[in-house]
């Protein structure tokens, strides 16, 4: 599974750090900063972490992409 | 206002829960008809799927229409009136006036910025307990406790001198009182918004590393000094009474079911789901502000048209069998759920990492600091408040 962040949308709750610390960061304005590329794999014990944010993300700003 | 007959269903609460009316919609149609606090008819939507569907759809669930906080029979605000009311709310507004402010905010309540915050919640935390502890028992802690934590923390925020702290947290707590007559409430409004005028002229002068400094430094002119106000207002709006409430409502949930008080009080790991939990089993803020449906939609199986209004019931959500198993139940064990206490789609709560933190660090510091605390009443004695924008208690005495 990959991760997709559209920056656009991200209203920085801040939600997604708390769920899934190793994924997913915030830069200095507050929005998303995935720490993995979105061309690479996540991690298999970030796995549950990474989907549960994604689900929660209040701006549905995250995708997973199964490929 | 107060004849309870007339507080609406999703307002109402038997205790800690909300009234079983509210499941029974729920688990039948969904959705029914309910009339607003501010006199306005509107569908109240109860389920969990259905409330993130409307909150995360701002092109077609409106939060800037007046006409949902307007009864049908008011006095019109003139467009400027209103214009003045709500400059810098940032929840009367849609996108693109909502983004540029909620911009603005978010790198004020990254989770980065919070833990630098930490320490000093941490010093307000215990000056507050030394207080209560030097008070002596039996001590109500809404007062001594609930209330002054979150104050101070937003005096933090805003950069209010310690010199006027103890004025500023006077007049918050009037502010707050719902039992003022409305043209006292008005005055008190107005008392704050010219304080919080002065903070802003200060900012402007000298920007020190508080919130309205941080902003006048970054965005100069972009932003106006009624904007500042506005901000710094639904600041203390947003985050005074809310957070005093979970404290207040929480600490006597877990006085309420004692294995659970004992483990957030003992395992520190036990803290951060205790406190999810918390937040859903209370959901203490009743509802959002109302949306306004901008085009006709069908929410389960209903059919609101364009220009009708919408509430979301948080607790009936938050209590959704679809959400999670058994869930009037209380259990800080539990996997932390995707619970919208703080809403959810663009107006998600800005102040959510900041509320967190505060209660991560109260509950533990009060449940150590007294590890025999006990109510000094009898359950029953207790006053839950009958009818608020948050559900809370009026008072919890204890002793330890
Ligand atoms: C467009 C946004 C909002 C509008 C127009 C609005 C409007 C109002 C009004 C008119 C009152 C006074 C009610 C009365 O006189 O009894 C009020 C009270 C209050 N609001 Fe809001 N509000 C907004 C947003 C919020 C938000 C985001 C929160 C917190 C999540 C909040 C929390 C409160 C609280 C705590 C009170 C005092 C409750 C009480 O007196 O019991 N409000 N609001
Ligand atoms: C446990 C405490 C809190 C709860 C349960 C809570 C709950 C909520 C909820 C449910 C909303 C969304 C309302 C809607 O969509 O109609 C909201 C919005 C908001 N909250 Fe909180 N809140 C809390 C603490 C705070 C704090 C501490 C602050 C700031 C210091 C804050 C600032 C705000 C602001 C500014 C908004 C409007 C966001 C927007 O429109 O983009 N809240 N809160």
């Amino acid at each position: 599974m990959r991760i997709v962040a559209e920056r656009d949308r991200c209203i920085g709750a801040g939600n997604c750090v708390m769920t899934a610390p190793e994924v997913f960061d915030q830069d200095d304005d507050g929005l998303v900063a995935p720490l993995v590329d979105e061309a690479d794999p996540v991690d298999p014990a970030s796995l549950a972490a990474a989907r549960r944010a994604v689900e929660r993300c209040p701006a549905t700003a995250l995708r997973a992409v199964e490929d | 206002m107060t004849e309870v007959s007339e507080i609406p269903l999703h307002m109402r609460r038997a205790q800690f829960d909300p009234i079983s009316e509210l499941g029974e919609i729920r688990d039948g149609a969904g959705v029914c008809p309910v009339v607003t606090p501010f006199g306005v008819p509107a569908h109240l939507v109860s389920r969990y799927d259905d409330v993130r569907e409307v909150l995360s759809d701002s092109a077609r669930f409106s939060t800037a229409d007046r006409r949902a906080l307007t009864p049908p029979d008011a006095t019109e605000l003139t467009e400027q009136e209103y214009a003045r009311a709500r400059v810098g709310n940032l929840l009367s507004y849609d996108p693109p006036e909502h983004t540029r402010l909620r911009r603005m905010l978010t790198p004020e309540f990254t989770m980065r910025r919070m833990r630098a915050l930490e320490p000093r919640i941490v010093e307000i935390v215990d000056a507050a307990l030394d207080d209560v502890e030097r008070a002596g028992k039996p001590a109500d802690l809404v007062s001594t406790f609930a209330l002054p934590v979150p104050s101070l923390v937003i005096c933090e925020l805003l950069g209010v001198p310690y010199a006027d702290r103890a004025d500023f947290q006077r007049r918050t707590v009037d502010q707050l009182d719902a039992s003022h007559p409305p043209q006292r409430r008005l005055a008190l409004q107005q008392a704050s918004r010219a304080y919080m005028a002065t903070l802003v002229a200060r900012a402007r002068r000298d920007p020190g590393e508080d919130i309205l400094g941080l902003l006048v430094r970054e965005h100069g002119e972009d932003i106006s000094a009624e904007e500042l106000v506005g901000i710094a207002s639904l600041l203390l709006l947003a985050g005074h009474e809310t957070t005093a409430n979970m404290l207040g409502l929480g600490t006597l949930a877990l006085l309420r079911h004692p294995d659970q008080l004992a483990r957030v009080r003992d395992d520190p790991a036990s803290v951060e789901p205790a406190v999810e939990e918390l937040l859903r089993w209370l959901s203490i803020v009743h509802t959002g502000i109302p949306r306004t449906a901008t085009t006709e939609v069908t929410i389960a199986g209903s059919t609101i048209a364009a220009g009708e209004h919408v509430v979301l019931a948080l607790p009936g959500a938050n209590r959704d069998p679809a959400l999670v198993d058994d869930p009037d139940r209380l259990d800080i064990t539990r996997e932390p759920t995707g619970h919208v206490a703080f809403g959810h789609g663009l107006h998600h709560c800005l102040g959510a990492p900041l509320a967190r933190l505060e209660l991560r660090i109260a509950y533990p510091a009060l449940l150590r600091r007294f590890p025999g605390l006990a109510l000094a009443v009898p359950y029953e004695q207790i006053a839950f408040r009958p009818y608020s924008v948050i559900h809370g208690l009026q008072a919890l005495p204890v002793t330890w």
